[in-house]
């Protein structure tokens, strides 16, 4: 695949935005991954949607409502069994700084 | 600084919790005020493998509002992702609408300026979101507790109608009522149930188009939305006049120090990244469930304040506080019955009973004996049964004791008394004990009347019923 169409920037971007710190090859070897990506997405672009109204889900008469019931039991302290840092019933995490 | 050249442009975009027992997408209990992270389960944790499950009264409680400010409602609606990072979002994104919002379009309309004419505030949409959990900042930490994560909220978003400070109050006031009206959300801006963020820009009065803008967070009372829009409108034009040019940033109040500050901005804080919520089918709505909805309606604030104006000859301001709480709408009406003088039991609930509700921070239901008893009192002055002076005196003791109308009226003795041969007994005492005073009424000196009757009413102890005394020491006195 000869042409580019993501940019290093553009890699940057989406990992800052996914918090992910990536060293250059890295960058480079996902900026190929994306590339290909896109050009699958051209690939689908080749078929005629001008009158398809746009979808989001398939196959789902609609979203399952459930009645407006409590059913869960408070039960913070298994919730909290996982937090990597805890104060009293508080997960702690670092000083958010605004 | 010339500030009446300028005109501000203003929007508010309203979160309010809905008055659901159970979060949006999970069986987790709403309660305000629960010990931390007390109502969480892996769902509302963003733990990996689980799935949502929509709540049935939220979808009817946001079409119960959209009804109500005359909205569409979307017979199809997808949920959709809002990806962004922080402590208190556990999935790393908030499940919100963002393309097709349940409910769209529609209006409030505010009370008139006093010209009659209500002013129309158009609404852009409404749409359903979860709420994000709650952040402490401690000493060198920040706290989170999820009690909050996946609260029922709806965002109104209205257009840029509004002009002022005064225009926003009345907005939120209105909308609040509206919300309490359809049991969609109790209102309570100080357990944060209620928030407002403010879109602000001015521009040259007589221009059409709009200037830059300005967003305004963290807004918790209305006395506040009104100070940072006065700010941040003087700010704008202060920067304008100076030749200077308005960013487009975000604003926090600073409420201590009343005034608004940029707030660091967020590199990639508008980056969103929004796409369908692939774990929710769209949001069916079957014109039947509007319609069963659209059947258990209550008459709205608007409505009921034009009915009030017009069958029951109250003003406009009169209408619209009687009408501003459900509850006390209610009070009024259920005490009017029986009653000839609608205006002056209006009057009795908007002074002494919202008074005493005020007063007691309570509920008008906790705060003031029944409407029935109120009535009832009221009825007693009607028939000259009690003064005026009365009727407080026993209002205030029926507050305090909880007894009825007529036994507390019967009990301190606060019974007018009426009977005619008493009452001129009572002016032929004074008239025969003042020939003076008598002497120069006759003469011509009118004012002197007053004087009689105050003696009169002095010596039947303050009880006698005045227009019998009025009558009878005319006659009397003219000999």
């Amino acid at each position: 695949m000869a042409e580019t169409r993501i940019t290093l920037e553009q890699v940057r971007h989406v990992a800052r935005l996914a918090r992910l710190q990536l060293s250059s090859s890295e960058e480079e070897s996902l900026r190929g991954d994306m590339d290909e990506m896109l050009a699958y997405v051209d690939k689908l672009n080749e078929l005629d949607t001008t009158d398809v109204p746009p979808t989001a889900q398939v196959g789902e008469a609609g979203t399952p409502m459930r009645e407006d019931d409590v059913t869960n039991a408070p039960v913070a302290e298994e919730m909290l069994a996982n937090a990597p840092s805890r104060e009293r019933n508080y997960f702690k995490v670092p000083k958010i700084i605004e | 600084m010339n500030t009446e050249a300028y005109e501000a442009v203003i929007g508010l975009e309203v979160h309010t919790h809905l008055l659901t027992k159970s979060k949006l997408f999970c069986g987790c209990s709403t309660t305000f005020g629960a010990g931390p992270n007390e109502n969480v389960c892996p769902v509302c944790m963003g733990m990996p493998g689980v799935l949502p499950v929509l709540n049935r009264r939220v979808v009817e409680l946001a079409i119960r509002t959209g009804l109500a400010t005359h909205c569409t409602i979307a017979p199809h609606s997808i949920f959709d992702r809002k990806s962004y990072f922080y402590p208190d979002l556990p999935k790393g994104y908030q499940i919100s609408q963002y393309e097709t919002p349940i409910c769209k379009g529609g209006y409030i309309d505010l009370p008139s300026n006093g010209d009659g004419q209500p002013r129309r505030v158009r609404l852009t949409r409404i749409h359903i979101e979860e709420d994000a959990g709650k952040n402490i900042h401690a000493a060198g930490a920040s706290l989170v507790d999820f009690n909050r994560s996946g609260v029922p909220l709806i965002e109104i978003v209205s257009e840029p109608d509004l002009r002022s400070s005064a225009d926003a109050g009345a907005y939120l006031r209105q909308l609040r009522a509206i919300l309490r009206y359809v049991d969609a959300s109790d209102g309570k801006m100080e357990e944060g149930s209620f928030r407002c963020d403010c879109n602000v820009s001015v521009r040259k009065r007589g221009s059409q188009e709009f200037g830059t803008r300005t967003e305004i967070k963290n807004l918790n009372s209305f006395r506040f939305v009104e100070n940072a829009i006065d700010h941040e409108v003087a700010r704008q034009v202060e920067i304008i006049e100076a030749g200077g040019r308005v960013l487009q940033e975000t604003h926090l109040w600073d409420p201590a120090r009343n005034e608004t500050r940029p707030m660091r901005s967020k590199e990639y804080a508008n980056d969103y990244r929004y796409f369908p919520e692939p774990d929710l089918p769209p949001l069916i709505v079957a014109p039947e469930m509007v319609e069963s909805i659209r059947a258990t309606m209550p008459e709205l604030p608007a409505d009921r304040r034009a009915r009030y104006i017009r069958e029951l000859a109250l003003t406009d301001y009169e209408a619209g506080v009687l009408t501003a709480d459900r509850d006390v709408a209610d009070y009024f009406e259920a005490a009017i019955p029986g009653l000839k003088n609608r205006k002056s039991a209006a009057n009795w609930v908007m002074t002494e009973v919202l008074r005493v509700v005020h007063e007691s921070g309570k509920s008008i239901g906790e705060a003031v004996p029944p409407a029935s008893e109120i009535g009832a009192l009221l009825r007693m002055i009607e028939e000259q049964k009690i003064s005026l002076n009365a009727a407080k005196m026993a209002f205030a003791a029926m507050v305090k004791s909880g007894k009825g109308a007529e036994a507390t009226v019967a009990e301190l003795g606060l019974a007018q008394v009426s009977d005619e041969a008493a009452i001129a007994a009572a002016c032929e005492k004074i008239i025969a004990a003042e020939p003076a005073k008598l002497a120069e009424y006759r003469g011509g000196r009118d004012k002197l009347f007053g004087f009689f009757v105050g003696q009169v009413m002095k010596a039947m102890g303050g009880k006698a019923n005045p227009k019998v005394i009025n009558d009878i020491l005319k006659q009397k006195l003219a000999g």
